[in-house]
């Protein structure tokens, strides 16, 4: 594991550079165990470490970052397996078309591998609702648009590497649109606001007849 | 009443740090010394909401007796046309007038109201959401025709002429940010290493309290893309293109470049108070080096809380 300062309070501890679930789950256990402690004052998971923001006036980064290392060399409790969503989608984004020309597949062939998975919940982070859920079947997997659009419909389906995301917000953003699904994510006027929780699990599914 | 807004006046506090976990900024006061200077003055705890004014201040005409206090940027305070103390509390009366006459120092000046003002509550903060538009005046940045209310009483006695001694005020014409070495520094080469830490940088126009992108010296970022981890204020990203972004009050929760620096806590008031064209420079600190800054600015708070 890799401790390194993120200015004078904070520090990222990254527990490996793969993403995996086991991983996910890990760094997830070691954020939750963290925020019980008095000199933290906020831990965040990302995929494979976790971003602790301390209270400088009562430890260090060298004696909190030892902390870490005991509770992560502890056996994490076992992870109770995350609320299952299922997600309608019009399979009918603007870039569906350029997707299936680019890997060589039809359309219902995207469908049916997008679906296919049930995915994880790896963070929630980024803009407001923003989930990050993976993996994405490999024969999906495409890097980023050259050119990000500036501004994408809240709703929109995405992919990108071996991700799948919905767009909460109408943000600018780079990945490929597939499709669209009418749930919102966002849910300002809830506690916590999203819908989707780091370790939740997604099954898409194509609301068209 | 808001009889002119200014050009981005908002309603800020300390932010809502929990709310980080559903992705929601935790964004407040961009210059986080100013703004607890400004409610300590008045009489208020530090977390109490103010105005965040930006480079051009609004006209706000009292409606009762109240006490105001603004600090942070010098925008040439002014009551019913008569340059008014910065960093002093001031007594205003039913119907006198706080203007600005234009930016002279800095970018953002705080306006503090004793007993605070009130604003809604979203996640457990009254600071503006501008991307939510949830928070502070309904989300959004103060309109002419607004209404302003104080939302309770000081918690200290409200005292006109309570003042940050000159020396106690943070100097916004020095633009060295110290900085502490960030977890992904060796993915730059060696030049870019150096020039991140001894050339000047230019804030662009792309710059706001989400953050500064800074023109300068391309920074030569190698290695694989890394998976998103959670950021914080501060942080120095190098995306793909090697233009560094600095990270303010409301950047994004999680991201994937690699951060070569992060600017320490006490710099950022620093930070805050810079506009596009401005010139900055890192300079490289240690956690002790941080840790005495940030000391400094405790004590010097700290001194606000005693009697006038």
């Amino acid at each position: 594991m890799r401790i390194q300062p993120l200015g004078d309070t904070a520090l990222l501890a990254e527990l490996s550079t793969r993403l995996d679930t086991a991983i996910n789950t890990r760094a997830i256990a070691l954020a939750t165990a963290l925020k019980k402690r008095r000199d933290v004052r906020q831990a965040i998971a990302g995929y494979a470490s976790v971003t602790v923001q301390f209270d400088p006036e009562q430890t260090t980064h060298d004696s909190l970052g030892a902390a870490i290392k005991r509770l992560a060399a502890k056996r994490p409790p076992m992870a109770e397996p995350g609320r299952l969503h299922r997600i309608p989608v019009n399979y009918d984004g603007p870039d569906i078309a350029e997707v299936g020309e680019r890997l060589q597949l039809s359309r219902e062939r995207i469908i049916e591998i997008h679906s296919r998975p049930i995915y994880r919940v790896f963070l929630v982070g980024f803009v407001p609702g923003w989930a990050y859920l993976g993996p994405l079947p490999n024969e999906l997997a495409l890097p980023r648009r050259e050119v990000p659009r500036t501004q994408v419909p809240a709703g929109s389906v995405a992919i990108a590497g071996r991700q799948s995301g919905v767009y909460p917000l109408p943000t600018p953003g780079g990945w490929h649109l597939i499709g669209r699904t009418s749930v919102k994510l966002f849910l300002p006027d809830s506690d916590p606001p999203c819908l989707f929780r780091a370790g939740d699990r997604v099954k898409f599914f194509s609301a068209q007849p | 009443m808001v009889e002119a807004p200014g050009l981005l006046t908002t309603v800020q506090d300390l932010g809502r740090p929990n709310a980080i976990v559903a992705g929601v900024q935790a964004g407040g006061a961009m210059d986080r010394f100013a703004h607890s200077a400004a409610n300590l003055l008045v009489g208020n705890d530090p977390g109490l909401a103010t105005l965040e004014c930006t480079l051009r201040g609004p006209t706000l005409v009292a409606e009762q007796a109240c006490l105001l206090a603004i600090t942070g940027a010098d925008l040439d305070p002014r009551v019913n046309g008569v340059p008014a103390p910065a960093w002093t509390s001031l007594l205003l009366s039913p119907g006198d007038r706080l203007t600005f006459g234009g930016r002279r120092e800095g970018a953002r000046t705080y306006v503090a109201i004793a007993g605070g003002f009130e604003a809604d509550r979203w996640l457990g903060s009254l600071s503006t959401n501008l991307m939510a538009e949830r928070g502070g005046m309904h989300g959004r940045a103060l309109r002419a025709g607004d209404s302003l209310a104080i939302a309770g009483e000081a918690t200290r006695p409200a005292v006109a002429g309570r003042r940050v001694p000159e020396q106690l005020r943070p100097s916004y014409s020095n633009h060295t940010l110290y900085a502490i070495a960030g977890p992904h520094l060796k993915r730059l080469d060696l030049e870019s290493r150096a020039a991140l830490f001894e050339a000047l940088y230019q804030v662009s126009s792309m710059s706001d309290r989400i953050g500064y992108r800074l023109e300068g010296p391309r920074l030569a970022a190698t290695g694989e893309e890394l998976l998103s981890f959670g950021l914080v204020a501060g942080a120095v990203q190098v995306p793909h293109g090697g233009q560094p972004i600095l990270l303010m009050a409301d950047h994004q929760t999680a991201g994937g470049y690699p951060v070569v620096a992060t600017v320490v806590s006490a710099s950022l008031p620093i930070a805050a108070q810079l506009l596009p064209g401005d010139e900055l420079r890192l300079e490289a600190i240690t956690p002790e080096g941080a840790q005495k800054m940030r000391r400094a600015l405790a004590a010097a708070l700290e001194t606000l809380r005693g009697a006038a």
